[in-house]
C-alpha cells in the first residue's frame, strides 16, 4: 500500500476512511450486490421517491383520518378486595317503587349496576321480573335525575335545605299547624317505624299514603266482611278455576310477577301432566290476562256488578246461600258458575274494579265457594296498595281551606296523576312549606319550595314486607351518584335522629328479631345472611280466618247506550312513573304493538259504524285529542285509553308523549276507579296521527306459525294441533351432510302455553345486549332494534278474537339462510351451533336480513350512539353507564341480532373450565330465559344427556318455526293448549 | 352461406365512403347545438342531485332511505338490476347479431355498446353505495390479509355479482374501445386541430389502416366477441341468483336466470330503440338508422315480449304447482291481487301486452308510437324489478313482520342522478366519439347500398 501523508488529524481520518473503502475492508453491513450505483451511493432513485411519497402520503392520510378522541381508563390504585375488573358482582336487593314489588339481584360491573335479575330465593317472585323491574336500572342513569337538593328554583345544598325545613317544621309543630306527609304505599316495616318516630317528634304531622291507581275497595270490602281492611294473598297456583273480572293479574294487577309465577305453575303440560287450570276473563278491554284466557267475555264496566251478582246467585243457589235481585244480563255465566262449583275451595274469583259493591260480591262468591283459607290467604295479606283516596279528598279540601301548612311529598306525583289535579294544585298553592322528596323534578316537585333529592333504590338501604311475614331487603349496589340522600335519611335528619338510616335499619331488625321464635344466635351473622339472600321468611302463625259477615249485595243497572271508558296501565310505563324511560317507551304494547303513545282503543263494530280507522284522530269529551286504534276484542260500548302519558316534567324522553287521561278517572262513588266514566268520542275529520306500531298485519293467513289445541284434544292426542310437525319431519331430508357438534349445541325452547306475552324478555334482552332506542319516528319506519320481539296474532271473530303471543328471536338455524349469502363471510356458524355475526367484518349489504325467514336480524340504519338525533341513554355520559361492557356497541351500517347471549355462554364455559368440571344443565341462562316470569323460555345444551331442554324437545307439542324451509333451527316451540270444552 | 337480402337496403341515400365519413363525423366537427348544451346541463343538474343523495347516504347512514327491518333492499337494488338490464343491449347487439351475421347491426352497435358502458357504470354505483359501511367495501375482494384465514364467502351470490359485473364491464369496455380504434384514426387523420390530433392520435394507438392492422383488428374483435358472448348470459344470470338463491317466496325460483337474461335483453333493446330514435332524429341519421332498422328491433321486441309473458305465466304456474302456500300468497295475493297490484299489472301491461301492438305494421311504421312504446318497455321493466324486490320482501313468511316500503327523496335523487350520469355519458359520446361505426358501415356499404360507393368519389 502506498504511503499516505497527512497534514492534519482531519485529513488523516479522511484518508483512513478512503483507504478502507478502497481495500474493501471491513465488509459493509449489508450486501450491496444487485444494487445499482445510485442506490449504493445512497441517492434516491425514482422508485425510492415513489416509495417515500407513497409511504408519507399513506402515513399522513392514516394519521389524520384516524383521529380518535383519547379516553383514559385509569386502573385502581388500591384495588378493592371484592372487585375484580371484568368480573361481575351480584347484590341481592328489592325493587319497590311504591307500586310494584320484586326481589332482585343487581349485577354490577366495576361497581356500576348494569342489569337486574330476579332473586330465585324469593318465595314470591321466584326469580321472575317484569319489564319495569328490568328497565329500572336505566332510571339510575337518567339525565333527568336531580344532582342536588333544590331550594326554590335553584340548586342548593343540604345544610340550607335541612335548616330551612327543620325551622319550618319546628315552627308548625309549636303552633300545632297541620303538616301532611304524603307518600306512596310504604311496605317497609323499618320505614313505617321511622315515620311513626318522625310523627312522635312532630305530632302535628299526618301521614297519608296515596296510590295513583287505587285498590282501596278490596280493603274496604274485606273490612266490611271480615272486619279487617286487608288485601288477602291470592293463590293462583292453588286455583283450578280462576274467574277474573277486569283484573289483569298477569299484566298489572297488584303483584303481576308473583301471580304469573303462580298461574303458570298450574299450566305446565310437561312429561305427561295433563292438568291445566282454567281461566275465565270478563273484561272491558283486551288485557294481557284476557289474551291468555281460556274463555273471555266482553262486558261494559257498568255491567260488571250485574254479571257478578248473577254469577253469585247461580253459586248461591247451589250452595244454599241467600240470593239477591240482579238485573238480567246477556253475558254467558253458566259455564263459569258450573266450573266454579265443581272446584270449590280450588277456585278463585277476583275483580280489579275499585268499587266496594263489586268487591263485596266477589268476596261473597269466594266465601260461598269456600275459597277463603285456601286460594285466598287472609293471614298472609298483601301490603301493597295501602292508599285511600278518601283521605286524599279530605287533604285537597283542607289544603284549599288553608288548613294545611306543610306538605312533604315522597315518591308520588299527585299534581300529575290526581284525577282533579287542578284542585290539588289550587290547594297546594295555599300550603306554606312544600317539600318534594323525589329523584327528579316532576310535576309536583316543580311546584314545591324545596326538593330533597332522594336516592335511586339501587343506592338505598331499606327493607320490604310485600306480603305479611315475607321480607325482602334493599341494599345499595352503588354509592349515590349525585348529591342525594334517601328519603329515610332526610326524615331522620329533620327529626334530629342522627346516625343514618342504614344503622337504623340494622337496629330495627336487631330488635325485631330479638325475642322472635326464629331468633338467631348471632345477629351480625344473621344480618350478613340477610344481605346475602335478600329475602327472609318468618314462620306463619296460622290463625283461624275471621268470621265472614255477609253484606247486602246489589248491582247497578247496566248502561245500554253510550261509551264507557276504561283506563289502564300499560305493561311498559305503568302509572307514569317510567314515562322517561326510553326502553319502556319503546316497548311495543303486547296487545296493540304500539310504542311511544297512548291512544283510544275502540271496538271493531263501533269503528265500522262510525267510520273510524286506525290512526284517525278523535276528540274525547270535547277536550282531549287522541289517535284511534281499532281494537279487536274491545267490548261493545267501551273504549280504553292508557294512563301514564302526557307528562310535562318527566324528562327529555317522556315529556309531551301522549295525553294525560287521569282526569277521566271515575270518581263517582267516592273512590278513584279506572273504569266506568261515560265519554263521548267525536271524529276530527281529515286529521290523522301516525302511531309507532311494530306490527301491521294481525292474522296468520292460515299458516301453521302459532300452533294450538284444546285440552280435550291434547289428552286424546298430545300431538293434536301439531300434526304438521310429523309431516315436515318426514320430509326433512337433505343431500348435504349435517353439521356435527362435539360437545355443545346450544338450544332454546319456548313454551307457548306458558308464555303470557308480558314482554319482560324483550327488555331483559335490551338491557343485556346494549340495544339502542331509536325513537318514535324510526319505529314508525319499522326499524325497531329489539333482538327479540313478541309477535301477536288474532284469530276468528274480530270482535272477540283469540290472541296469540309468540316470542321470536334468532332461531340459530343449523342450515341458516343468512350465513350462505354474506359475501364477506361475516355471518358464520360456530362449533356450538350459533349463528355468529362478526360486526368488524360486516359491510352491511343486508342480504342476510332479506334472507332470514324469521326476520330477526337488525340493521344499524344510523349511528345510534353519540348522536344527538337519538338523544336517549346512549347519547349521554350518564346513560352510557348502563351499557354492558361484555357486549359490543354496534356501529352504523352493521347487521346485528340475537346471539343467545354469547357473552353469558362464554362466561359460563370459563367458570366451568376454571372449576374443571362439565357445564351443569341450567347453569347458563340467556337474558330472556333467566328473566321469564312464566318459565316459558328454556335454554340448554342439546348434546347434554338428560338436559331439561332435551326432555322438553321430546314433547309431542314440540315444533320448529317454518319447518318446511329446512333451516334446522335450534329454537323450538311448544303448542299452546287452551282449556276449553270444545 | 345464408346471404339473401331480406333486410333490403341498409344504408339509404346512395352514400359513398366519403359521405359516410362526413355524415357520421359531422357532429364532432360542427358547432355544438343548443339542445346539446341544454341536455347536458340538465344531466349535470340531475347528476349533482344524485351526488348530493349519495353524499347524504354515506355521511348520515342508509337510514335516509325508506328501507326497514323487513324490506332491506329497495330502490337501490331495483335500479341496479334495471341498469344492468339496460346494459345488456350493447353487447347483445354486437355479439349475438354478429354471430347471427345480421349486418343491419353495424349502424347501431356502437351506440348500443356506449349505452352499455354508461348503464353498467350507473348500475355499478348502486351495490357500492348500498353498503352500510362503504369504507370497508374492499372486504369483498379476495385479497391476502393479516386477519388470519379470513377469505370471502364464495357461496354468496353477492360475491359472484361483484365478479360478474366487473368482468362484464371490463369486457364490454374493451370490446367497445377496440371497435372504435379505426374510427379514432379517421378523426385523427381528418382533423385540423392540433389538440384533437394529439388526443385522437393517442386514442387510436397509432392505427395505420394497413392490411396487417385490419387483420389483427378483426381477429381481436372476434376473440373479444367470443369471450364476451357468454358474459351476456352469465352476468344477468348471476344477478338473478341474488334472488333465486334466497329462500324468500317469489325469489326462490329456478326460472330466474333465463327469465332475467331475457328481461335484460328486452329492456336493453327497448332502451336502444329509445336512443336510436332520438339519435337519428337529432343527427339526421335516417339514412343509416333506417326505418328498416327500427322495424327489425320492434320485431325482436315483439318476440321477446312473448317470452316475457310466458315467463310471467310460468311463474304463476310454478307458484301454484309448488304447492307452497307462501309462494301462492306472494303471487296470487300480493302481486296479482293485493297491495302491489298496481306495480304488477303495470309490469304485465308494459312488458307483455303493449309490445304486442308491434304485430301491426302501421304501428311499427309510426316512429312516434314506436318511441312511446319503447318508453313503456323501459317503465315496465323497472316495475318488474320493483315487483320482484319489494313484494317478496315486504310480505314474506311471518305476517307479524310484514312492512310496507316507500322510497325517500334521497333514493329518488340517487336514481335521478344515475339517469343524469347516463344522459351525460351519452351526450359526451355524441359529441366526441363517432356514434356510428364508420369502418363497419363502410364494410357493408358495397353489399347493401344501391350504388357502388367508389363510383362517384367526390374527392
Amino acid at each position: 500500500m502506498e504511503k499516505q501523508y497527512w497534514q492534519s488529524f482531519e485529513e488523516y481520518e479522511q484518508l483512513k476512511k478512503q483507504s478502507l473503502r478502497e481495500n474493501g475492508e471491513p465488509l459493509p453491513e449489508f450486501s450491496i450486490e444487485g444494487l445499482d450505483e445510485s442506490e449504493i451511493k445512497g441517492k434516491s432513485s425514482r422508485r425510492d421517491f415513489l416509495k417515500m411519497l407513497g409511504f408519507s402520503v399513506g402515513t399522513v392520510a392514516l394519521v389524520s383520518s384516524c383521529q380518535m378522541p383519547v379516553r383514559k381508563a385509569i386502573p385502581f390504585l388500591n384495588q378493592p378486595e371484592e372487585l375484580i375488573p371484568g368480573v361481575p358482582n351480584f347484590y341481592a336487593s328489592t325493587f319497590f317503587d311504591g307500586i310494584d314489588y320484586c326481589s332482585i339481584l343487581v349485577k354490577t360491573r366495576e361497581s356500576r349496576p348494569i342489569k337486574i335479575e330476579g332473586n330465585e330465593m324469593s318465595p314470591l317472585t321466584r326469580g321472575g321480573t317484569s319489564v319495569r323491574v328490568q328497565a329500572s336500572v336505566l332510571n339510575l342513569y337518567d339525565d333527568a335525575r336531580l344532582r342536588n337538593p333544590r331550594k326554590g328554583e335553584v340548586d342548593s345544598d343540604w345544610e340550607t335545605v335541612d335548616r330551612d325545613i327543620i325551622n319550618k317544621l319546628e315552627y308548625f309543630s309549636g303552633k300545632n299547624e297541620k303538616v301532611v306527609l304524603l307518600t306512596s304505599t310504604i311496605i317497609s316495616p323499618a320505614t313505617r317505624k321511622l315515620i311513626s318516630d318522625f310523627i312522635a317528634k312532630y305530632p302535628n304531622v299526618k301521614w297519608m299514603q296515596y296510590d295513583a291507581v287505587s285498590y282501596s275497595a278490596i280493603r274496604q270490602a274485606h273490612k266490611q266482611n271480615f272486619g279487617d281492611a286487608v288485601i288477602p294473598f291470592y293463590r293462583f297456583d292453588k286455583a283450578d278455576v280462576v274467574v277474573s273480572f277486569n283484573a289483569d293479574f298477569l299484566g298489572n294487577w297488584l303483584m303481576p310477577v308473583t301471580f304469573t309465577k303462580q298461574y303458570v305453575s298450574n299450566r305446565h303440560l310437561m312429561q305427561g301432566n295433563i292438568k291445566l287450570s282454567r281461566l275465565f276473563q270478563y273484561e272491558s278491554r283486551l288485557s294481557l290476562t284476557g289474551s291468555n284466557a281460556d274463555y273471555r267475555f266482553g262486558i261494559r264496566p257498568s255491567e260488571e256488578s250485574a254479571v257478578l251478582l248473577n254469577l253469585y246467585n247461580e253459586i248461591a243457589k247451589a250452595t244454599g246461600n241467600p240470593t239477591y235481585y240482579a238485573p238480567p244480563v246477556s253475558i254467558e255465566i253458566k259455564q263459569a258458575a258450573k266450573d266454579l262449583l265443581a272446584a270449590k275451595g280450588k277456585s278463585l274469583v277476583v275483580s280489579g274494579t275499585n268499587n266496594v259493591r263489586i268487591q263485596l260480591i266477589v268476596n261473597a262468591i269466594n266465601q260461598a265457594l269456600g275459597n277463603y283459607g285456601k286460594t285466598l290467604d287472609m293471614n298472609q295479606s298483601i301490603n301493597l296498595k295501602q292508599g285511600d283516596e278518601a283521605q286524599m279528598l279530605t287533604l285537597v279540601d283542607e289544603m284549599k281551606d288553608g288548613l294545611v301548612q306543610g306538605l312533604l311529598v315522597y315518591n308520588v306525583n299527585p299534581v300529575y296523576d290526581y284525577p282533579d289535579h287542578e284542585a290539588f294544585i289550587e290547594g297546594m298553592n295555599k300550603v306554606d312549606l312544600k317539600v318534594s322528596l323525589s329523584e327528579t323534578l316532576d310535576e309536583t316537585g316543580s311546584l314545591c319550595n324545596y326538593v330533597g333529592t332522594v336516592n335511586n333504590y339501587l343506592e338505598s338501604w331499606d327493607d320490604a314486607e310485600p306480603v305479611r311475614n315475607s321480607y325482602s331487603f334493599v341494599q345499595p349496589a352503588i354509592r349515590p351518584i349525585f348529591n342525594t340522600r334517601q328519603f329515610q335519611d332526610s326524615l331522620m335528619k329533620w327529626a334530629g335522629m342522627g346516625a343514618g338510616y342504614a344503622k337504623y335499619l340494622e337496629n330495627f331488625w336487631n330488635s325485631k328479631i330479638t325475642g322472635h321464635s326464629t331468633e338467631p344466635e348471632n345477629f351480625p351473622h344473621f344480618w350478613n345472611k340477610l344481605k346475602q339472600d335478600g329475602v327472609f321468611q318468618v314462620e306463619q302463625k296460622s290463625t283461624a280466618s275471621p268470621r265472614f259477615v255477609l253484606q247486602e249485595l246489589s248491582a247497578e243497572t247496566p248502561l245500554k247506550d253510550g261509551l264507557e271508558v276504561i283506563l289502564y296501565e300499560k305493561i311498559s310505563i305503568g302509572t307514569g312513573k317510567y314515562t322517561n324511560n326510553p326502553w319502556l317507551l319503546e316497548l311495543p304494547d303486547p296487545i296493540t304493538t304500539a310504542t311511544w303513545d297512548n291512544y283510544v282503543c275502540v271496538p271493531v263494530a263501533y269503528a265500522r259504524k262510525n267510520n273510524l280507522n286506525k290512526e284517525d284522530v278523535v276528540m274525547v269529551n270535547g277536550n282531549l285529542e287522541l289517535p284511534v286504534i281499532v281494537q279487536p276484542g274491545q267490548p261493545e260500548g267501551t273504549v280504553s285509553i292508557a294512563l301514564g302519558f302526557g307528562r310535562t316534567a318527566a324528562g327529555k324522553a317522556g315529556n309531551g308523549v301522549g295525553r294525560n287521561v287521569y282526569p277521566l278517572m271515575n270518581t263517582s262513588n267516592g273512590r278513584c276507579n279506572v273504569s266506568g266514566t261515560p265519554v263521548t268520542i267525536e271524529k276530527i275529520e281529515g286529521k290523522t296521527y301516525e302511531l309507532a306500531l311494530t306490527q301491521m298485519h294481525h292474522t296468520m293467513e292460515g299458516r301453521p306459525i302459532f300452533r294450538e289445541t284444546t285440552l280435550k284434544d291434547y289428552i286424546k292426542d298430545p300431538s293434536s294441533g301439531n300434526k304438521q310437525h310429523k309431516i315436515d319431519e318426514e320430509k326433512n331430508v337433505s343431500l348435504y351432510s349435517m353439521i356435527n357438534f362435539d360437545a355443545i349445541h346450544w338450544g332454546m325452547t319456548v313454551d307457548l302455553n306458558s308464555c303470557t306475552g308480558c314482554a319482560n324478555c324483550v327488555i331483559a334482552c335490551q338491557s343485556e345486549n346494549n340495544i339502542p332506542v331509536i325513537g318514535k319516528d324510526q319505529v314508525r319506519r319499522r326499524r325497531i332494534m329489539h333482538w327479540m320481539r313478541i309477535d301477536r296474532y288474532y284469530s276468528d271473530d274480530p270482535e272477540m278474537p283469540d290472541v296469540y303471543h309468540m316470542p321470536v328471536m334468532c332461531q340459530q338455524c343449523d342450515n341458516a339462510p343468512c350465513e350462505n349469502v354474506c359475501p364477506v363471510a361475516a355471518v358464520t356458524h360456530s362449533s356450538e351451533g350459533l349463528n355468529q355475526t362478526t360486526y368488524n367484518r360486516c359491510i352491511g349489504t343486508r342480504y342476510c336480513i332479506n334472507n332470514c325467514p324469521y326476520r330477526t336480524r337488525r340493521f344499524n340504519w344510523y349511528e345510534y350512539v353519540n348522536n344527538n338525533e337519538y338523544d336517549y341513554n346512549m347519547n349521554s355520559d350518564l346513560g352510557k353507564l348502563v351499557l354492558n361492557p361484555d357486549v359490543t356497541v354496534r356501529q352504523r351500517g352493521v347487521v346485528e341480532k340475537c346471539t343467545y347471549c354469547v357473552q353469558r355462554l362464554q362466561a359460563g364455559k370459563l367458570t366451568a373450565k376454571i372449576e374443571n368440571r362439565e357445564i351443569i344443565d341450567g347453569e347458563i341462562q340467556t337474558a330472556c330465559s333467566q328473566s321469564c316470569p312464566a318459565n316459558a323460555i328454556r335454554f340448554g345444551n342439546l348434546l347434554q344427556e338428560g338436559s331439561k331442554i332435551n326432555e322438553i324437545n321430546k314433547e309431542e307439542r314440540m315444533y320448529y318455526l317454518l319447518e318446511p324451509l329446512h333451516t334446522l333451527p335450534s329454537t323450538s316451540y311448544l303448542t299452546k293448549v287452551r282449556n276449553r270444552n270444545s | 352461406m345464408y346471404n339473401t337480402n331480406v333486410r333490403g337496403i341498409l344504408i339509404q341515400g346512395n352514400k359513398t365512403y366519403t359521405d359516410v365519413t362526413r355524415d357520421v363525423l359531422k357532429p364532432l366537427d360542427d358547432k355544438v347545438p343548443l339542445w346539446w348544451w341544454i341536455t347536458s346541463f340538465l344531466a349535470i343538474g340531475a347528476l349533482l342531485w344524485g351526488v348530493w343523495g349519495i353524499y347524504h347516504t354515506i355521511s348520515v347512514g342508509i337510514g335516509v332511505w325508506g328501507l326497514n327491518n323487513n324490506v332491506a333492499w329497495g330502490w337501490a337494488i331495483i335500479n341496479f338490476v334495471w341498469w344492468i338490464g339496460i346494459g345488456h343491449a350493447g353487447t347483445a347487439f354486437s355479439i349475438f347479431l354478429l354471430i347471427l351475421r345480421q349486418k343491419w347491426r353495424s349502424t347501431i352497435n356502437r351506440a348500443a355498446e356506449a349505452m352499455t358502458i354508461f348503464a353498467v357504470m350507473a348500475a355499478g354505483l348502486f351495490p357500492l353505495i348500498h353498503m352500510g359501511r362503504i369504507w370497508d367495501g374492499f372486504f369483498i375482494f379476495p385479497y391476502w390479509n393479516t386477519r388470519g384465514p379470513l377469505w370471502d364467502n364464495f357461496n354468496s351470490p353477492l360475491f359472484w355479482d361483484v365478479t360478474a359485473i366487473s368482468t362484464y364491464f371490463m369486457a364490454s369496455f374493451v370490446f367497445w374501445y377496440v371497435g372504435m380504434i379505426p374510427d379514432f384514426a379517421t378523426i385523427r387523420d381528418r382533423t385540423a386541430s392540433k389538440i384533437k390530433k394529439k388526443i385522437y392520435g393517442a386514442l387510436s394507438f397509432g392505427w395505420l389502416g394497413n392490411a396487417r392492422g385490419w387483420l389483427r383488428f378483426e381477429t381481436t374483435a372476434l376473440l373479444l366477441g367470443g369471450m364476451a358472448a357468454p358474459l351476456v348470459v352469465s352476468v344477468h344470470s348471476i344477478v338473478s341468483m341474488d334472488f333465486s338463491v334466497a329462500v324468500i317466496p317469489g325469489w326462490h325460483s329456478t326460472i330466474f336466470p333465463p327469465y332475467f337474461v331475457i328481461g335484460a335483453i328486452f329492456s336493453g333493446f327497448g332502451m336502444v330503440l329509445t336512443l336510436m330514435i332520438i339519435m337519428r332524429k337529432l343527427y339526421k341519421f335516417k339514412d343509416y338508422v333506417t326505418d328498416n332498422h327500427l322495424d327489425a328491433i320492434t320485431r325482436i321486441l315483439t318476440f321477446i315480449s312473448l317470452i316475457m309473458g310466458t315467463a310471467y305465466l310460468t311463474e304463476l304456474f310454478s307458484a301454484w304447482y309448488s304447492g307452497s302456500e307462501y309462494e301462492m300468497f306472494t303471487f296470487m295475493k300480493n302481486r296479482v291481487t293485493g297491495d302491489y297490484t298496481f306495480a304488477y299489472w303495470t309490469m304485465l301491461t308494459c312488458n307483455a301486452f303493449i309490445p304486442q301492438l308491434f304485430w301491426f305494421k302501421k304501428i311499427r311504421k309510426n316512429i312516434t308510437l314506436v318511441f312511446i312504446i319503447s318508453i313503456f318497455i323501459n317503465i315496465g321493466m323497472w316495475f318488474e324489478r320493483y315487483v320482484i324486490v319489494v313484494t317478496s320482501l315486504s310480505k314474506d313468511f311471518l305476517p307479524a313482520t310484514w312492512a310496507m316500503y316507500k322510497p325517500t327523496i334521497t333514493e329518488i335523487s340517487i336514481f335521478v342522478g344515475t339517469l343524469g350520469l347516463f344522459v351525460l355519458g351519452v351526450m359526451l359520446f355524441f359529441r366526441f366519439v363517432p356514434t356510428i361505426a364508420v369502418s363497419e358501415v363502410k364494410a357493408i356499404l358495397s353489399d347493401t347500398s344501391t350504388t357502388k360507393p367508389n363510383n362517384n368519389e367526390k374527392q
